[in-house]
């Protein structure tokens, strides 16, 4: 088997390998249907929720400014828990207004999650290890190189040792989650990281992760870890 | 009881008299094509915008029909010639009562 | 893992991609579909080849969301101006795809929308002109199938 391309080093955003013209529709707010979660996540940021009848905007007075860089920086550790951006926002919802937790590629979660990332837009994804994260890394770590499945593959044995080659006509990414949320092609609609993951899963044969379990925010981290220093393409296009 | 939803509209907001402008016009709508099934084999019934217009001053400049082949958030760009200012309506009519509308002013010079 | 282990794996994602398509959602019209498709549009008037094209990517990597573009050679004055434009394709359960309806104000007669190509195929585009003239164009191209999907 020809030796893949030798990418070691070089983190490179799966949007280099799509067409001209889905990269455009990714880089055109015109163009790009995300755009519309990005405007309901507006509205429900200023709308007044849960028993505590408080809005986002309340608390967090400039969108731009207090949400600038935020999802560069997830998952994180907050109070001793590995919290995705998703979960945290959640944990706003529960705790600062009072309200029901959103339901994972629902409407709602992902226009806010949408809205926020937007606001990160360009600038480097940064996941750090530190002694905080360290244990929950390694976790992440260890479910990326772990076997998976009826078709017994692991994470890295797609996306880091054959990253370049192809699998059915398809290109193998290295599978960064520098873009997400995505509107991805496949599903015609906007939707998450942990969406993607479960296809992954599912592409494997294997039993997937559920949707905010802790098995799916250690991987995420790790991937985040992963690709860090790589600009956030949010909300990004994927076939 | 009509359903609608969030339309987008990218033209110049100003242009000079006679000179051809381009509109992008999209509406966040899933386009259900009736080919879905669901998990247990159910047919997902057709839901999808048939008809978008676009009326210049209140004169239908163009109109265009939609099948279940057209992609969700369908986008449909076309031309028209800046011939006075105004108000520029653009509407999108579909299935199970959807109806969406949105407009742009143009100052033609 | 050997190299004849990594084959087989190949092979068995491979059949689980192509297992999508053979699920009843997917029903591929035949070439006759877009035949009777176009036919009713013309009445079974005469073709003329040229003056419009199409263009997609001839290679797609999602068929969900492709962008497609018709432009017709026209002045589009009041006296010489393409009046509508029909597209067709011929691997879709339903072959019509969309129909724009232009005026002499419509300035150019270029369109561009994004479809859905359920294969691999030849798409058409169909102008006719206010004169009734009918002119055609067509472009072919590749749909290929997204890796790792919900559809087990």
């Amino acid at each position: 088997m020809a030796a893949p391309a030798d990418l070691s080093g070089k983190k490179q955003s799966s949007y280099e390998l799509m067409s001209a013209e889905n990269k455009a529709m990714q880089d055109d707010p015109t163009l790009n249907p995300a755009m519309f979660w990005v405007a309901e996540g507006e509205s429900l940021w200023q709308a007044k929720s849960g028993t505590k009848n408080i809005a986002c905007s309340q608390c967090h007075s400039d969108l731009k400014k207090s949400m600038r860089g935020a999802a560069t920086q997830y998952p994180k550790m907050i109070k001793g828990k590995l919290q995705t951006l998703e979960g945290q926002i959640n944990q706003c919802r529960i705790g600062a207004q009072g309200a029901p937790a959103l339901a994972y590629e629902s409407k709602e979660l992902l226009s806010l999650t949408a809205l926020i990332a937007l606001q990160s837009k360009g600038m480097p994804i940064a996941v750090n290890e530190s002694p905080k994260n360290k244990e929950e890394l390694k976790k992440g770590q260890q479910w990326f190189n772990k076997r998976l499945g009826q078709l017994n593959l692991s994470c890295a044995q797609c996306h880091e040792d054959r990253a370049g080659l192809k699998l059915g006509g398809s290109p193998i990414p290295q599978g960064h989650p520098n873009a997400y949320p995505i509107y991805r092609l496949e599903w015609q609609t906007l939707g998450s990281l942990q969406r993607r993951l479960r296809n992954c899963m599912s592409g494997v044969r294997a039993q997937q992760f559920e949707y905010g379990s802790p098995e799916m925010a250690q991987l995420e981290l790790f991937l985040m870890w992963r690709a860090r220093g790589m600009p956030l393409e949010a909300p990004g296009v994927r076939p | 009881m009509s359903k609608t939803s969030r339309t987008s509209i990218t033209m110049p907001s100003s242009a000079k008299k006679g000179a051809i402008i381009e509109i992008r016009a999209i509406a966040q709508h899933d386009m259900e094509s009736g080919f879905r099934y669901t998990e247990s084999g159910k047919l997902i019934p057709r839901d999808i915008i048939r008809t978008f217009t676009c009326s210049y001053n209140n004169v239908e400049v163009f109109k265009a029909d939609f099948y279940p082949g057209i992609g969700a958030n369908p986008l449909i760009t076309f031309t028209t010639i800046a011939s006075d200012s105004g108000m520029l309506e653009f509407k999108w009519l579909g299935d199970d009562g959807y109806e969406a509308v949105n407009q742009a002013r143009i100052t033609v010079s | 893992m050997t190299r004849r282990n990594w084959l087989k794996h190949i092979q068995k994602l491979g059949f689980l991609a192509l297992g999508s398509w053979f699920t009843p959602s997917l029903v591929f019209a035949k070439k006759e579909d877009a035949d009777e498709a176009i036919q009713k549009i013309t009445s079974g008037a005469k073709i003329q080849e040229g003056r419009v094209t199409l263009t997609i990517p001839p290679l797609v990597e999602n068929g969900n969301l492709v962008v497609l573009k018709v432009s017709v050679d026209s002045p589009m004055t009041a006296n010489d101006y393409v009046k509508t434009i029909h597209v067709i394709a011929e691997g879709n359960p339903l072959p019509s795809i969309f129909t724009a309806y232009l005026t002499p104000r419509s300035g150019t007669a270029n369109i561009t929308t994004r479809v859905r190509l359920a294969d691999s195929q030849r798409v058409w585009a169909i102008a006719q002109m206010n004169n009734g003239s009918f002119w055609q164009g067509s472009a072919e191209t590749l749909v290929t199938l997204s890796a790792c999907t919900e559809m087990v």
